[in-house]
C-alpha cells in the first residue's frame, strides 16, 4: 500500500464513517429519549435513496403506498384505542394519520408535476420524516413502559415489517441517485469530492448541535428526563408520547438526509439499511448509547476499519467490522459500572 | 383435563404421526422438532431469565457446520463431532456471556446480532466450508447399529431428543438453580442477598440455550445430509425468538407450541402471499413482524396461558419429610454479633453516613430509626453489602464486612428483607422461601436437569415449609406470591430470610405500607423470633411500631448518630424530639 492508496482508503472510510456517524447520532437520540434501540433506522436511509431514485426515473415512488399503509394502520389503531371515547377518535386520527397522508400527497404532487431536483429532494425528506412518528405511534407507544428488552424485540420486528414493505413497494432493484455537486478539490495532491465535503460538514454540525441541544437547552433536558422517568416527566408537564414521536421524527429526518448523502456514493437496495444501521450501532455502542461525540468518533472508526479491511481482506470486510463489536463490548464492560434498572 | 392424560395424548400423537401422516407433514414435524429445541433454549433465556439472543441461528449453524466439516473432511463419527460441537458452543457462549452479561440487559442481544452476522458471512466466505453452496455428503447417524437414513426414522430420533430436552429444562426450572434463574428478573440486589451470582446465573442460562441450539443444528445436518449458510442467518435467529414469544414463557411447552404455530403459519403464508401479491419474495416477514408487535402489545406472555386455562395444574405435592438441613450455632445472649465502628459513606461531596458507630448483641432486637433522609437505608446497605462503605469498619461475628460482596456476606449468616418487596410473583410462596435456602443446597444445573437432586430438593422444600409454619403462613404455601396482600408478602420475605439460617436478621422498613392489624402481627412475629434466639436489626421510621418492640434504639439524623439507648430514654431525648417534630 502506498500513500495515494492509503489516502484514498482513508477518504472512503471517512465518508462512510460520517454516514454511520449520522445513524449513530439518531440511535443515541432515540435511545436517550425512549430507551428503544432503534434497529429500523437504516430503513429510513434506504427508503430515502429509493424515493429520490424513483423521482429521477420519473416513476411514482413506492413511498406513497408505504405512507398510505402506515396511515391506514394508524386509523385502525386509533379507532381501537379510543373505541369507547368516540369524541377523541377524530383528533387522534388527525394527529397520527394525517401527516402520512399529506406527505403521500406531496410525493404524488411532485411526481405528477415533474418538479425539479430541489423539490424532489424536499419531498423525499418530508415523506421519510413523516414515517417516524407513525412508526412510534403504531409500534412503540403502546409498549412504551416495557423493559428495554421488550422494546428491542419490537424494534427488530418493526425492522422486519419495514424491510418487507420496502420489497413490496420499491421492488428488489438497487438504485443510485445523482450527486448534489460534482465539484472536486485538490488539497496537497489529494482529490476530495464536493459530495464528501457535504457529508463531513453536515455530520460535524449535527454532532455539535445535538450535543448542545441535549446538554444545554431546557427542552433537550426534558426529552432526556422522559427516558429516565415517564411518570415524573408527565407530572412536570412533559408528554412522554410527544417526546417519543418527536425523537422518531428527528431520527427519520436524519435517516432521510443520510440517504440523500449516501445515495450518490453507493448502490442501495430495499434491505441495505440493516447493515448500514448496524454499523452505526457499533459506533453508538462505543459511546455507550449515551455520548454524542464518542458515538461519532466510534462510527468514524468503524468506517475506517471497513475501508482498510476491504483493501487487505475484502471478503472478510463484514466479518471484521461485526467482530469488532466484541472487543468494544469487553472494553466497555471493564470500564463502566453497571446501574441496575429498577 | 388432567395434565398427565394430556401429556400422554401429546406423546401418543407424536408417536403415531409418521405412520399415518403424509410425508410432507412428517417433514414439517421434523422441522418443528428441530425448531422446538432452539425455542426451548429461548424460553429459558428470554421468558424465564429475562435476557435474549438474536443469534441462536448462529449456534445452530455452529453445530451443523462443525459436524458437516469434521464428518466429511476428517471422517469422524457423528457422535464424536456432537461432543466437539457442544464443546465449541460452550466456549463461545461462555465468552459472549461473561463479556456482555455483567452490563445492561441490551448488550447481550446486540452482541448476538453482531456475532450472528459475522458467523453467517464467515460460513459463506471460507472456501473449506463450501462458501454459499455449502457442504454435501454429510453421513447418516448410526444408532445401535441401525442407520437413520429415512425421514420417518430420523423423526423418532428428533422427537425423543426434544422430549428429553423438555424434561430436563422442566426439571431444571423446578430446582435450586432453576429458582435462581427464575429470580433473575427481580434484579441483582435480591438474588445476591441469597448468595446467587447474577452474572454467572445469566451466563449459565445463555450457555444452556446455546447448547440446545447447537444440538438442533447437529440434528439438522444429519437429517438434511447437507448444510449451507442460508438457514443460519440473522433472519432465522429472529424467527426463533418469535417462536419463543408466540408460545410463551410460562412453560417449556410454549417452545413446542411456538415452533409449531410459526412453522405452520410460515408454510401457509409462503403458499398464499405470492399468489395474493403476484410476485415471489419473503413477504411472510411482514405478517410475522406485525404479529410479533401485536403479541408484545397485547399478550406479552404468549399464547400458552390462554390454553393453560383449560388444564388446571393440581397443587404440587411436597416431599413428605426431607432431611433437616444443618443449622448454625447461634451466638449466646449478649455476645457481640455486629459491630459498626465509624462507618462512613460518601457519594461525591455528600456524606450520607457520617462516622456512625453502634453495635448489636446476641438475642437483641435493635431498631435503627430516624426521619426520612437520615441515612438509615444507606447504613443498612453498607451492612448487607449492597453498597460499600468509604471508611470505617463493620465487623460481623468478628469478620470485617467492608470489601466483601453481598453474596459473601450472605454466606456469613446475614439474612435480609427489602423495603420494596422483592418476591418472584410467578413462583409459589414455598418456592420463594426455598430460594432463601439457596446457599444451604449444593446440587447444580446438570444434577437438577437429570432429577438427581431429590434429596437436596426435599430438604430445601421441607426447610421452606418449616419457616412458613414458623411465621404462620403455611396455609398459603402453594399460592402464587403475587396473590398475597402486601402485609403477608413482607412476612414471606422474613420467612425467606429465615430459610437462609441467619445469625442476624436485617429488616428494611418491614412496617412500611402496612395496616394497623398487620403491624401488630409483624411485631408479634419479631418478638417470637427473638424468643427463639434470633438477633434482629430493623430499620424503621415508624416510632410507634418500634417502641414496644425493640431492646435498644439507634437514632440517625443527617447521616450522624443522634442518640442511642433504651426506647423510653431515646423518646424523651430533646434532640430526638426536635429531629422528629421539628419543635
Amino acid at each position: 500500500m502506498d500513500f495515494s492508496i492509503a489516502t484514498l482508503l482513508a477518504q472512503d472510510g471517512l465518508t462512510n464513517g460520517a454516514i454511520y456517524c449520522l445513524l449513530a447520532l439518531a440511535l443515541v437520540l432515540v435511545f436517550a429519549v425512549t430507551r428503544v434501540i432503534f434497529v429500523p433506522q437504516g430503513e429510513f436511509v434506504a427508503f430515502a435513496v429509493l424515493t429520490l431514485a424513483a423521482f429521477e426515473q420519473n416513476k411514482l415512488p413506492g413511498t406513497v403506498w408505504l405512507l398510505l399503509a402506515l396511515a391506514a394502520a394508524a386509523v385502525l389503531s386509533e379507532s381501537l384505542t379510543y373505541r369507547r371515547e368516540p369524541a377523541r377518535i377524530l383528533r387522534a386520527i388527525v394527529g397520527s394519520a394525517l401527516p402520512c397522508v399529506v406527505a403521500a400527497a406531496i410525493v404524488w404532487g411532485v411526481w405528477a408535476s415533474q418538479a425539479g431536483f430541489a423539490l424532489q429532494v424536499l419531498a423525499t425528506v418530508v415523506s421519510v420524516t413523516a414515517m417516524g412518528p407513525a412508526v412510534y405511534r403504531l409500534a412503540f407507544q403502546p409498549v412504551a413502559t416495557a423493559p428495554v428488552l421488550t422494546l428491542l424485540i419490537v424494534s427488530v420486528a418493526v425492522h422486519f415489517v419495514l424491510t418487507g414493505l420496502g420489497l413490496l413497494f420499491f421492488g428488489a432493484e438497487g438504485a443510485r441517485t445523482s450527486a448534489f455537486t460534482n465539484a472536486s478539490f485538490s488539497v496537497g495532491g489529494v482529490n476530495i469530492s464536493g459530495q464528501s465535503l457535504l457529508v463531513y460538514a453536515f455530520t460535524a454540525s449535527l454532532v455539535v448541535v445535538m450535543g448542545a441541544f441535549f446538554k444545554y437547552t431546557l427542552f433537550g433536558k426534558a426529552l432526556r428526563a422522559t427516558a429516565a422517568n415517564r411518570t415524573g416527566a408527565r407530572l412536570v408537564g412533559v408528554s412522554p408520547n410527544f417526546a417519543g414521536r418527536l425523537s422518531l421524527t428527528l431520527a427519520a429526518a436524519i435517516g432521510a438526509i443520510s440517504g440523500l448523502l449516501i445515495g450518490p456514493i453507493t448502490t442501495v437496495y430495499y434491505d441495505s439499511g440493516f447493515l448500514v444501521g448496524l454499523k452505526g450501532f457499533v459506533g453508538a455502542i462505543v459511546g455507550g448509547l449515551a455520548s454524542y461525540p464518542i458515538a461519532a468518533a466510534g462510527a468514524i472508526f468503524v468506517g475506517l476499519v471497513e475501508a482498510f479491511s476491504s483493501f487487505w481482506a475484502s471478503a472478510y470486510k463484514e466479518v471484521i467490522v461485526f467482530t469488532l463489536i466484541l472487543p468494544i463490548l469487553l472494553w466497555r464492560s471493564l470500564t463502566t459500572t453497571h446501574h441496575e434498572e429498577e | 383435563m388432567n395434565p398427565r392424560i394430556l401429556l400422554a395424548v401429546v406423546v401418543g400423537v407424536i408417536g403415531i404421526a409418521p405412520m399415518v401422516a403424509p410425508a410432507f407433514y412428517v417433514t414439517l414435524l421434523n422441522y418443528i422438532g428441530l425448531y422446538s429445541l432452539v425455542a426451548l433454549g429461548l424460553v429459558l433465556l428470554t421468558g424465564v431469565a429475562g435476557q435474549t439472543s438474536f443469534g441462536q441461528a448462529a449456534f445452530v449453524g455452529l453445530g451443523a457446520y462443525t459436524t458437516a466439516v469434521l464428518t466429511t473432511q476428517y471422517g469422524m463419527s457423528p457422535w464424536f463431532t456432537l461432543i466437539i460441537a457442544l464443546a465449541i458452543t460452550l466456549a463461545v457462549g461462555y465468552l459472549l456471556g461473561i463479556i456482555t452479561l455483567s452490563m445492561g440487559g441490551h448488550y447481550l442481544p446486540l452482541a448476538t446480532i453482531a456475532w450472528g452476522i459475522s458467523l453467517y458471512f464467515l460460513m459463506g466466505t471460507i472456501e473449506s466450508l463450501g462458501g454459499f453452496t455449502g457442504i454435501t455428503g454429510v453421513p447418516a447417524v448410526t444408532l445401535f447399529g441401525f442407520t437413520l437414513e429415512k425421514e420417518g426414522e430420523f423423526y423418532y430420533f428428533i422427537w425423543i431428543v426434544v422430549l428429553a430436552g423438555l424434561w430436563c429444562i422442566a426439571n431444571l426450572l423446578d430446582s435450586r438453580p432453576g429458582r435462581a434463574i427464575r429470580a433473575l428478573k427481580q434484579g441483582s440486589t435480591m438474588v445476591e442477598a441469597f448468595g446467587i451470582h447474577p452474572g454467572r446465573t445469566k451466563t449459565a442460562a445463555f450457555v444452556i440455550a446455546a447448547l440446545l441450539a447447537c444440538l438442533s443444528g447437529w440434528l439438522y445436518a444429519h437429517l438434511q445430509r447437507f448444510v449451507n449458510p442460508t438457514p443460519f442467518g440473522i433472519n432465522q435467529g429472529i424467527e426463533y425468538l418469535f417462536m419463543a414469544v408466540v408460545g410463551g414463557a410460562v412453560s417449556v411447552w410454549g417452545a413446542v407450541l411456538g415452533a409449531a404455530l410459526v412453522t405452520l403459519l410460515k408454510t401457509w403464508l409462503q403458499d398464499l402471499l405470492p399468489k395474493l401479491i403476484g410476485e415471489a419474495g419473503q413477504f411472510e416477514i411482514i405478517v410475522f413482524g406485525v404479529l410479533l408487535v401485536l403479541l408484545l402489545q397485547y399478550a406479552r406472555d404468549g399464547l400458552l396461558p390462554y390454553l393453560q386455562r383449560f388444564v388446571p395444574t393440581p397443587p404440587r405435592k411436597l416431599p413428605a419429610a426431607g432431611d433437616r438441613l444443618p443449622h448454625r450455632t447461634m451466638p449466646a445472649a449478649g455476645a457481640a454479633v455486629l459491630d459498626v465502628n465509624a462507618a462512613r459513606k460518601t457519594f461525591g461531596g455528600l456524606v450520607a453516613v457520617n462516622d456512625v458507630t453502634f453495635n448489636v448483641n446476641g438475642h437483641e432486637v435493635v431498631g435503627l430509626i430516624g426521619p426520612n433522609g437520615a441515612g438509615k437505608s444507606t447504613c443498612f446497605n453498607l451492612i448487607s453489602g449492597a453498597l460499600e462503605a468509604s471508611a470505617g469498619s463493620i465487623k460481623f461475628m468478628g469478620t470485617e464486612l467492608i470489601g466483601q460482596s453481598a453474596s459473601d456476606i450472605a454466606k456469613l449468616g446475614l439474612g435480609r428483607t427489602f423495603q420494596h418487596v422483592k418476591l418472584v410473583g410467578t413462583m409459589t410462596v414455598v418456592e420463594n422461601v426455598a430460594l432463601g435456602a439457596y446457599l444451604r443446597g449444593s446440587k447444580g444445573i446438570i444434577a437438577s436437569s437429570l432429577r438427581l437432586n431429590t434429596a437436596d430438593e426435599a430438604a430445601a422444600l421441607a426447610e421452606a415449609m418449616r419457616q412458613l409454619e414458623r411465621v404462620g403462613l403455611a396455609a398459603h404455601a402453594h399460592d402464587a406470591a403475587n396473590s398475597l396482600p402486601l402485609g403477608k408478602q413482607r412476612i414471606v420475605e422474613i420467612a425467606r430470610a429465615l430459610a437462609s439460617d441467619p445469625i442476624l436478621l436485617l429488616l428494611d422498613e418491614p412496617a412500611a405500607g402496612l395496616r394497623y392489624a398487620e403491624k401488630q402481627q409483624l411485631a408479634a412475629l419479631i418478638k417470637s423470633l427473638k424468643g427463639q434466639g434470633m438477633t434482629v436489626l430493623l430499620v424503621e421510621h415508624d416510632m410507634d411500631f418500634v417502641m414496644g418492640l425493640v431492646d435498644r434504639l439507634v437514632v440517625l439524623n443527617f447521616g450522624q448518630k443522634l442518640a442511642q439507648g433504651l426506647p423510653e430514654a431515646v423518646q424523651a431525648d430533646p434532640a430526638v424530639r426536635e429531629a422528629y417534630l421539628g419543635a
